[in-house]
């Protein structure tokens, strides 16, 4: 299988076979008891009095919770940032997320303006590979977009298992990509069958306010949230929104910090947008007050973009969403910054290299904002933590779902554990932890990676390097079942008129074109075609346009109303001139 | 002053009029009472008034008085091309006097890269020319640079201008990026200019264009398919979002779509200062005839944003307009000969565009919003004059029937009934977008500047009267807010000693990073001030200060940075 890159020298920690007994079996459907038998990495039998070898090792469960391990679907270990690496690598990150009952994370590559996406993408698969204590898989970063990078984005779905795609709405002049251009790799993201990822955030005016504040001599972390209000980054969801719309293809936001944000996702997904939306760990779980903490480290800890909301009651709301299916999946956008590294911006807030923890945190905070409440059934936990994100990403039912032929990849929870959360504790490279000091009740006391035991007794036995691959395939039924059907439903015709034969006014075409129909003037593509448009009058093809001299005369009084799909009738010349 | 002494070239009429027996409608309150006017002025308003001698009088009957339409949108005398709009301002402001309205409001439009100030000098001089009612003048800028800014600052103090449009359509022509519209905006704002916006995404519109056409749909369809209502409500949202960053007024022109009217409405509830305005034909008809066989009749329907091919767009915007959420009515006025528009037979994208609408708008409101109820006259006095006399600062000179109000009267006809078509309006158009509906509701007799203008169906309209009428900055209108606003924003920098740990080295070349806006944002390494961040040493430690943009400052203390506690 195309997934498993062969790993050599695994070290046997754990024993090959494992039997869960008297398990609470969690899925996102349903819950019910039976053991758990599982060989090689994979569940092999579920069921009660299952048959298995000799010499087995065997957790009792004595009734707890077993679910499907929980994807992380948003990391950036050791990512590069200006000659810095972020704290946390490979090795260190998924650790952490191992220790938080994370069995898979998807981080994202990232290439410089400039360099290939594919040589990108192998950079990142050496060192996820040789680090990686968990499986992994890969979402691909467009930092720029030109003509090769269609091409790579080919190249990465067809040869490397990637079906994913960020685009950035913000960091102009970097990464941003403009509206035409995201038009583009939508269009053609949609066509190879991937995900288009944005990261929201209008950076033009992100831009034109960092300006001001620093014009108002405010050079601390609290002007770093003050350049990046909330209305931004709901500007940039909504401008997605319409894009991917326009172009039919599916829409993914990274991120969500903001109730802004998060409404009008919802609102769209009510209008029938095929998007989800990712609020992380950071964003269900603290807020953006402390920006303007005068503890300056501090601070600075929390600077990610988008910013945490200062509304204070923003965890709670997307909670609340997350249980209600408006937002679906949860990421932890985990990259970490030493506080020397983040001192980069000790004069200058835009210079403060971005990103919070959350990838150790993300599961026992949603189980204890959202299960211990009471918005979410146990059930639903298992969706947003682990299932949905297999879904989107065309992993399930491998990953996210507890079923015979599944990955070995299990935790056995504790509703009961109740922790306290410390940089102190932590299993992270940095000097502060966004979360210090919250109280968290759940929390994994087993948890099974591979088919192996990596957290128990509250000790980790994890291995550098064992991580596979993931390989990922296009058009995941999830997503695309419905994209297809719309690709089918919009097929646009023309009206079949006869050619406009009365007078024309003559224009003058001057180069200062007194014009409001300009759009000629636009992509050199289309602007050839218009001149083909203009040059060779066009010659009307009656056969093409469903033009057809017998057939009744179709009456001009009834108009193709609403929907886009115009089918054209048989119809005869209409009368061009007349004024009735 | 602005009176200034025109000749009376229609010795016909009487300068005194006496409306006797009307009810006076304003935007607030109907009551009954006659009206004295002279020189063009309201001068009493009462019951049994002392008037002098041989005044003529109008018996009104109990028929309802309104103050006179503004129709705050139009294209007269429009230049396209090397030709021009077939209305021009003698033509469009007499049609505009038959349907009710008195005063308009046109947009100057520069060619990008020219002056703004001479292109409103050549539009009043067409105007003064031309027009048989009041007029004012909107400028639509449509590059921006320095010099355009000194030229707005001209027009604001000096040419009675207050409301500019930006183009976020029409790419690489009037298009303006995000950037320049923060711009505008944030200028606007601190010289009181109100910002029109025309909301429509160019850049996926460009990019739709060059798909239909590629499929080989030329005709008119093909500019409503590229220009899908999505497209209007994104740019509207995204306007928006800027003008509230930038603390602007903003003025939505041609809603023609619900998803746009349904953004305007979510950012008033959410307490954004906008305004939308829907025109004429988004408000009577609908962009299903776009389809139609008839290419001359589809193409006379093209206009930006185009018509919603949803029928019930209509009903639902009127809807708006009768609840508040909508605010004004233009009409967008701006005609074409059918040879004009044949320019673009073979191609959509070359349709000029405009619909005709200016004599229409009040009859139509009437007749979709008054006769089935959402709406009371009240509130049809308020959306067809009084709000935009508020937004352009004329108000109580303009939109209201007191005394010193300016004699821009009808007395409306509510149970006329009449059949729309080109055979008998006013424009010279060979099409109308609203042929053949018929409306309830007319005006019975129009009265502008003191005279007589439409009597016993009889236009009685003088060229070249109409006086332009100066809008000064600030209306109150939309800037008490503002600047309530204003005084609430200020920002303040927490208070904190110099972080003197360790720092990383880093290179500023480019890294894979997504924290690399430090080299978007500007050159300034500012040096800290502390005496201006509010920095001192006496004090103890003041808590934190979340939310809100007003952050004060509290007197700190210098603060352990570097502990991690």
């Amino acid at each position: 299988m195309s997934g498993y890159q062969g790993k050599k020298n695994i070290p046997k920690i754990t024993s090959d076979r494992l039997l869960i007994k008297g398990a609470k079996i969690v899925n996102d459907d349903q819950s019910f008891l039976a053991d758990i038998y599982m060989e090689d990495g994979v569940i092999k039998q579920l069921g009660d009095n299952l048959i298995v070898p000799g010499g087995v090792k065997i957790i009792e469960a004595h009734g707890r919770m077993v679910m499907p391990g929980g994807i992380d679907v948003h990391t950036r270990f050791q990512m590069p940032d200006r000659g810095m690496v972020a704290a946390d690598d490979f090795y260190q990150g998924t650790r952490a997320a191992l220790a938080g009952g994370t069995t898979m994370i998807i981080d994202h590559v990232v290439p410089e303006p400039g360099v290939s996406l594919v040589t990108a993408f192998k950079q990142w698969r050496e060192w996820a590979d040789s680090k990686s204590c968990c499986d992994y898989s890969l979402h691909v970063d467009i930092t720029e977009w030109n003509n090769s990078t269609q091409e790579e984005m080919e190249t990465l779905v067809k040869d490397h298992g990637v079906n994913s795609f960020l685009v950035y709405l913000a960091y102009k002049d970097v990464f941003q990509l403009s509206d035409s251009q995201i038009y583009e790799v939508f269009s053609v993201v949609r066509d190879l069958g991937a995900i288009a990822q944005v990261h929201a955030e209008n950076g033009d005016i992100v831009a034109e306010e960092q300006k001001r504040i620093l014009e108002l001599g405010i050079v601390g972390p609290e002007g770093h949230v003050l350049s990046r209000p909330e209305e931004v980054e709901a500007e940039a969801v909504n401008r997605s929104v319409t894009i991917a719309n326009q172009t039919n293809c599916p829409l993914y936001i990274t991120k969500v910090m903001s109730k802004s944000s998060a409404d009008v996702i919802a609102l769209a997904r009510k209008k029938g947008a095929v998007v989800y939306g990712e609020p992380i760990s950071a964003s269900l779980g603290t807020d953006g007050t402390h920006y303007w903490s005068k503890n300056w480290a501090k601070a600075a800890a929390f600077v990610t973009s988008p910013p945490l909301s200062p509304d204070p009651t923003t965890p709670d709301y997307l909670n609340s969403l997350l249980s209600c299916g408006d937002l679906q999946v949860t990421g932890s956008a985990h990259c970490t910054f030493h506080t020397s590294q983040r001192a980069v911006g000790k004069d200058n807030f835009t210079m403060i290299p971005e990103g919070t923890n959350g990838t150790e945190e993300r599961m026992p905070l949603v189980w204890d904002k959202c299960v211990v409440t009471g918005k979410m059934d146990e059930n639903q936990f298992v969706a947003v933590t682990s299932t949905n994100a297999a879904k989107i990403f065309n992993l399930y039912p491998r990953k996210g779902r507890i079923a015979v032929g599944s990955d070995a990849d299990l935790v056995l929870w504790d509703p009961d554990l109740t922790k306290i959360i410390s940089a102190k504790s932590h299993n992270l490279a940095v000097e502060y932890n966004i979360f210090e000091g919250t109280e968290v009740h759940g929390g994994p006391l087993v948890v099974i990676s591979q088919g192996k035991i990596v957290l128990e007794e509250g000790t980790l036995h994890t291995t550098e390097g064992c991580g596979r691959y993931i390989s990922r395939k296009p058009f995941s039924d999830h997503v695309y079942k419905r994209i297809k059907a719309r690709s089918r439903l919009t097929e646009l015709r023309g009206v079949p008129r006869g050619q406009y034969d009365g007078p024309v006014c003559e224009v003058t075409v001057s180069p200062k074109v007194m014009s409001t129909v300009s759009s000629m003037k636009t992509s050199p593509a289309k602007q050839q075609q218009q001149q083909q448009q203009f040059t060779h009058q066009p010659v009307r093809n009656l056969h093409q346009s469903g033009f057809s001299l017998s057939g009744a005369q179709i009456d001009d009084n009834v108009p193709r109303r609403t929907t886009q799909r115009i089918v054209a009738p048989p119809g005869g010349k209409a009368n061009i001139t007349s004024l009735g | 002053s602005l009176l200034m002494s025109l000749s009376h070239p229609f010795p016909l009429q009487s300068d005194r009029l006496l409306i006797k027996g009307g009810r006076i409608v304003n935007d607030d309150q109907s009551f009954h009472a006659d009206i004295y006017m002279e020189d063009g002025l309201i001068k009493q308003i009462g019951d049994n008034l002392i008037v002098p001698g041989g005044v003529k009088t109008i018996e009104a009957n109990g028929k309802m008085v309104i103050p006179g339409g503004i129709d705050i949108h139009t294209h007269f005398q429009m230049p396209y091309r090397g030709t021009t709009t077939v209305d021009d301002f003698a033509q469009g402001s007499k049609a505009a006097l038959a349907g009710g309205t008195t005063m308009i409001v046109d947009h100057v439009i520069p060619e990008p890269g020219s002056s703004l100030l001479e292109a409103y000098d050549q539009w009043r001089q067409w105007a003064d020319e031309k027009t048989c009612c009041d007029y004012s003048l909107h400028v639509d800028v449509t590059h921006w640079d320095d010099s355009v800014k000194q030229e707005l600052d001209n027009l604001i103090k000096e040419k009675g201008v207050n409301s500019f449009q930006v183009y976020m359509a029409y790419k690489d022509y009037y298009q303006m990026s995000n950037s320049e519209l923060y711009e505008v905006f944030t200028f606007l704002a601190e010289r009181g200019g109100i910002a029109q916006i025309h909301a429509e995404n160019g850049e996926i519109i460009a990019k739709e264009q060059g798909r239909m056409l590629q499929m080989g749909i030329t005709g008119p369809e093909g500019h409503v398919l590229s220009r899908p209502e999505e497209l209007e409500a994104e740019a509207v949202f995204r306007a928006v979002t800027i003008a509230s960053q930038t603390n602007c007024p903003l003025y939505v022109t041609r809603v023609m779509s619900k998803s746009a009217a349904d953004i305007i409405s979510q950012a008033r509830k959410k307490g954004n200062v906008v305004f939308g305005e829907p025109i004429t034909a988004s408000l009577g008809t609908d962009g299903t005839h776009y389809w139609s066989k008839n290419w001359a009749k589809a193409a006379s329907f093209v206009t930006s944003p185009p018509l919603s091919p949803d029928p019930t767009t209509p009903d639902y915007l009127n809807t708006l307009l009768a609840s508040g959420d909508l605010s004004v009515t233009g009409s967008a006025h701006c005609t074409f000969s059918v040879a004009q528009k044949a320019i673009g037979k073979d191609d959509f994208t070359q349709i000029p565009e405009g619909v005709n609408g200016v004599e229409e708008r009040m009859v139509l409101i009437w007749d979709k919003a008054v006769t089935t109820g959402k709406m009371d006259e009240n509130m049809f006095v308020a959306v067809t004059s009084t709000n935009a006399a508020k937004i352009l600062n004329l108000y109580p000179r303009k939109g209201r029937i007191a005394v010193g109000s300016d004699a821009d009267l009808v007395i409306w006809d509510t149970d006329a009934v009449r059949t729309i078509t080109a055979k008998t309006h006013n424009s010279a158009a060979e099409y109308n977008v609203f042929e053949g509906m018929e409306l309830r509701g007319a005006p019975l007799v129009v009265i502008c500047q003191g005279k007589i203008v439409l009597e016993d169906g009889n236009l009685h309209v003088t060229p070249g009267v109409g006086r332009f009428i100066p809008c000064s900055p600030f209306p109150d209108f939309a800037y008490k807010r503002i600047k309530a606003r204003k005084q609430l924003a200020v920002l303040r920098a927490v208070p904190r000693g110099m972080y003197d740990g360790p720092v990383s080295e880093f290179s500023m070349s480019r890294g894979g990073t997504p924290s690399a806006s430090a080299r978007t944002s500007p050159t300034k390494q500012p040096v800290r001030n502390l005496h201006q961040s509010g920095f001192s040493l006496a004090g103890n430690d003041a808590p934190i200060r979340p939310p809100g943009r007003r952050i004060v400052v509290p007197p700190g203390g210098r603060s352990n940075i570097t502990s991690l506690s």
